[in-house]
């Protein structure tokens, strides 16, 4: 996501690199689309945000001590009729604020959604690896179980994913895994796009004469292969993965909020968004909005970005 | 053309043959069937009793081909949690989820293919960059935040709609359905629309963007020297074109709306096979589990077998099967 | 002249925008063709002949744009039209074959309904009316069994079979000119000389004029009137076949002379030009060719020669008259 940073304020002589991405035809492409700067500038403000919530975030959420019933149901931007304490995003039922909930939900979303995207874009880059360079029964295996499970949903997968987890996990310690649960879950299911990409560029790389040559002289063709292919197969990943970022996202919220996946206690967006639908109906409409809204434009501006730079790497398919 | 769909047939068997191993393999290996059946209570003499009646000594290809044999006849046990056969479940749910994802499917490839060669043959207007923007939108909007949405539009704020359930249903043999009262219509739009929505801004995308590529074929270049009128051009060889790659993913997406329907379902509180299986998820119903992969694993299938029929009806070069493989 | 030409270009230029600035793919092309007359236009892959065809028959794509000169079509201009009226002309009046018979046909519809819907787009013919007159195409150009083959697909047929058809297509509604794109370029060697006889026949029974396009000098001397060599989006030299081939005025048209293996000379190899042609954006400011030429002059690397009287012909070059007396020494 080198080509997705901003523009550096300043270009100093160390900042070559940045240089060459900036007057690069990708660079070009970034710099003439209003649409990827302004998604590229609010999902870094976004990560961020979330990132280093503690330090934005007027209270800790989850801390007990600090929440004041009291303040329950605030509405956003008016003084609480007791304390005159007032919230940017309103307070929930427990006098929670909202702000900060966002803040800490976004930063759980944000390392679910990362954490299975990096999971499953090195499992498909090292199956693909495998199924490309050993062929025969190895390849057909696996391209034929990245072709079964490409057919059904994703979320369908890491739903079943989760069941079978839960099945096996002792019900006491269920509630700590739930995080490296979603995260296997939904990497799992994500892993067969990176995989045929990969396997597509190894078989290529495979026939090529410098694998024949460092056969000859003894060295692994293997892990030489992998040198070659890597660089090659990092432009068509970098798409699935921030296409698949968003996706991720969007996942865990969804399982999130089908109850499968963040506890309240540790909540993700999705979980606010499960919480804040029961006040709905109650005219509490801010407990929702404001989680919904954020999911929405995290997810819209991560797709937007790896669209255009689908498109930037890609150009014929405009 | 029938050694194809002969392939297509066993392709599809293998498809089950494999969904149906995991699914065997969920029962045998998670959770203690004997303990869930029997309860914590029961002694050592009753789960060895009950382990052999089950079959669970025997041979793992033994009990493979008893899953299989009774997954054919639609038995799948008791569910673990409800304490009911699992087939009773399926059948008094089916209703529901069929209903939602056929009028779905439905509403998505209509619409879809209808915006999506709009959007393409109006490449630059400004009322097809307004569609490919919302797509765009709504391909990052999460389901259920659009059930959300509708809920509270269209029965928060305006009382047209019911939010939750299916309305009255009437029943027709062991079949219920909602299609035949005004309350069970009703209850239908919102969940169609939501879970239409994401299948369809796929189906708009795809069609837009193969119509695109077709136009860019040499025969296109042709009928325009030719002096076709751009309307034939882009109505009749385009889209005619654009229907075998469309109709392979259109059909692919239809399948999964029976997939997709376990949010819209949770979301509206629609008694279908979605909603149970995410009971069963949450509680690790191995039973129930199985079945629901089984059931979709069988969608899945028959929609590609249809979707392979398809092709002969659609690509001329296809009827001839064998020509083809000699000419490229 | 009593009759205008059937086509005349005159001064045609033809730019790409793009990202590094504009770039001309044709310069200043002028030429004619009358009635009846073949004339065959030939040079390197990128020199714009297709180019040339396309923009006479308005089918530049964009960010191509015709930025100068006039195409008439019997008087008449043409360049300028509005899209509605140019597309009556396509078809009607100018009849166009591409390189790939393979893919110039529509997969998923009968070679008939192709014919068909043609010959109802220009006429006021019923159905029954065109599909008569469609199988009576198909026969012309030597379709076999035409009343049964007209309900094929194109699958169905081989690649010279259906570069019939495309020919077929092309004259369905007697044009006054077939642009032909390298019609025989993607056929088998075996055909390629019974698709050109063909269309050398029909057009000769119907008076259509035809303006070959290929990078074959053999095809050129064995169908063409008069022969037009580009070079660099130019035309270098142009004149009648039998000049051109016997006495090339163009150190360039001489060149390709040399390539054409001919069995009543004795050359013991043929000639080869080094070096290639000069990419749109670096072309030099003298002669593009001059890069290439042997026998270029300090004058070509600083002066743009146009096109000059040249015995019979016309060549674009400051040493006219000397390369031919020196080629034929």
């Amino acid at each position: 996501m080198a080509g997705a940073s901003p523009p550096p304020a300043t270009q100093n002589s160390d900042g070559s690199w940045l240089r060459r991405v900036w007057d690069s035809d990708i660079g070009w492409s970034f710099r003439h689309s209003p649409v990827a700067i302004v998604s590229a500038i609010v999902s870094i403000v976004m990560i961020l945000a979330a990132v280093l919530a503690p330090l934005f975030a007027p209270q800790d959420p989850f801390n007990p001590a600090v929440l004041n019933l009291m303040e329950g149901l605030t509405p956003p931007g008016t003084p609480n009729e007791f304390t005159q304490k007032s919230f940017v995003f309103g307070s929930d039922s427990q006098g929670r604020d909202m702000f900060s909930a966002v803040l800490y939900g976004t930063q759980v979303s944000l390392l679910v959604g990362a954490a299975s995207v990096l999971f499953s874009a090195v499992f498909g880059v090292l199956l693909g690896l495998m199924a490309g360079y050993i062929g025969g029964k190895t390849e057909s295996i696996i391209m034929r179980i990245a072709d079964i499970q490409l057919s059904f949903p994703a979320i369908l997968i890491a739903l079943l994913i989760f069941g079978v987890a839960r099945g096996l996990i002792p019900p006491g310690q269920q509630e700590d895994a739930t995080l490296i649960l979603l995260i296997l879950a939904i990497g799992l299911s994500n892993w067969a796009q990176y995989a045929r990409t990969v396997r597509g560029s190894t078989m290529v790389e495979k026939n090529k004469e410098y694998v024949q040559a460092a056969r000859v002289i003894g060295r692994s063709p293997f892990l030489i292969m992998v040198k070659h292919i890597l660089p090659n197969v990092m432009g068509p990943v970098t798409v699935i993965a921030t296409i698949n970022l968003a996706l991720a996202i969007i996942e865990e919220a969804t399982l999130s909020f089908l109850g499968v996946g963040m506890p309240p206690t540790q909540p993700s967006l999705g979980t606010l968004i499960r919480v804040g639908q029961q006040f709905l109906f109650s005219g509490e409409w801010w407990i929702l909005f404001f989680p919904a809204i954020t999911l929405v434009i995290l997810a819209l501006a991560i797709n937007l970005l790896g669209d255009w730079l689908r498109d930037a790497l890609n150009p014929r398919l405009r | 053309m029938f050694a194809y769909s002969i392939r297509s047939l066993a392709q599809g068997a293998l498809v089950l043959v494999a969904v149906a191993f995991i699914s065997f393999s969920m029962f045998r290996f998670v959770g203690d069937p004997v303990a869930n059946m029997l309860g914590q209570e029961a002694t050592l003499q009753d789960r060895q009793e009950l382990s052999e009646r089950l079959g669970l000594n025997d041979p793992w290809p033994v009990q493979f081909a008893r899953f299989i044999g009774n997954a054919v006849q639609g038995e799948f046990g008791v569910s673990y949690r409800q304490g009911r056969k699992v087939s009773d479940l399926i059948k008094e749910r089916l209703p529901a989820t069929v209903e939602l994802a056929v009028l779905s499917a439905l509403v998505a490839t209509v619409v879809g293919v209808l915006l999506g060669v709009y959007a393409a043959i109006n490449r630059t207007g400004f009322l097809s960059n307004a569609i490919m923007s919302i797509s765009l939108i709504g391909v990052s909007l999460p389901t259920f935040l659009i059930g959300i949405g509708l809920i509270y539009i269209f029965a928060v704020e305006l009382r047209w709609l019911p939010s939750f359930g299916r309305g009255e249903t009437v029943k027709i043999g062991w079949w219920s359905t909602g299609l035949l009262t005004e309350s069970g219509r009703k209850s239908l739009i919102m969940p169609v629309l939501t879970l239409a929505f994401f299948q369809l801004t796929l189906i708009m995308r795809l069609v837009r963007s193969e119509m695109l590529e077709v136009m860019r074929a040499e025969f296109i270049r042709f009928a325009r020297a030719r002096g076709i009128a751009e309307r034939t051009i882009e109505l009749k060889h385009a889209l005619r074109n654009t229907l075998v790659p469309v109709v392979t993913i259109a059909g692919l997406q239809l399948g999964s709306v029976i997939a997709f329907a376990i949010v819209t379902e949770t979301v509206f509180q629609w008694p279908g096979l979605g909603a149970l299986f995410v009971n069963a998820v949450q509680f690790a119903d191995v039973p129930v589990m199985a079945a629901y992969l089984m059931f979709v694993a069988a969608v899945f299938v028959i929609v590609n077998l249809i979707v392979d029929l398809l092709y002969f009806l659609l690509d001329p070069r296809l009827r001839s099967g064998q020509r083809v493989a000699k000419g490229h | 002249m009593a009759e205008p030409a059937v086509l005349e270009v005159k001064g045609l230029t033809l730019e790409f925008a793009t990202r590094h600035g504009t770039l001309r793919a044709l310069d200043d092309i002028s030429f004619s063709i009358r009635r009846g007359e073949v004339l065959g236009v030939v040079g390197e892959s990128g020199a714009g002949k297709s180019l040339t065809g396309s923009a006479i028959i308005g089918l530049v794509e964009r960010p191509g744009r015709i930025t100068g000169g006039e195409i008439r079509l019997k008087g008449e201009r043409i360049d300028n039209l509005p899209p509605d009226r140019m597309r009556a002309i396509r078809g009607r009046r100018i009849g166009m074959i591409f390189q790939d018979p393979l893919t110039s046909l529509n997969p998923v519809f009968r070679i008939g309904d192709q014919l068909i819907e043609t010959i109802q787009t220009h006429t006021g013919m019923g159905q029954a009316e065109a599909r008569q007159r469609a199988i009576a195409l198909l026969t012309e150009v030597g379709i076999p069994a035409p009343e049964n083959r007209i309900d094929a697909y194109p699958h169905e047929f081989s690649g010279g079979m259906r570069q019939r058809v495309v020919i077929a297509l092309a004259l369905s509604v007697e044009p006054d000119l077939v642009i032909a794109d390298e019609p025989t370029t993607a056929l088998d060697v075996s055909v390629q000389a019974q698709i050109i006889t063909l269309l050398k026949r029909l057009c000769r029974t119907r008076g259509t004029s035809v303006m070959l396009i290929t990078h074959d000098m053999g095809v050129i001397a064995e169908t063409a009137d008069r022969v037009a060599v580009m070079y660099a989006g130019r035309i270098v030299e142009i004149g009648p076949v039998k000049d051109v081939i016997k006495h090339p005025q163009h150190p360039y048209a001489s060149g390709l002379m040399g390539a054409i293996p001919a069995l009543d000379t004795r050359l013991n190899r043929l000639t080869q030009i080094s070096g290639s042609m000069p990419r749109l954006d670096a072309i030099p400011a003298g002669c593009a060719f001059a890069p290439r030429c042997t026998k270029a002059i300090d004058r070509c690397r600083s002066e743009r020669p146009d096109l000059m009287p040249a015995g019979a012909s016309e060549a674009a070059c400051w040493l006219v008259g000397k390369v031919s007396a020196e080629a034929s020494a």
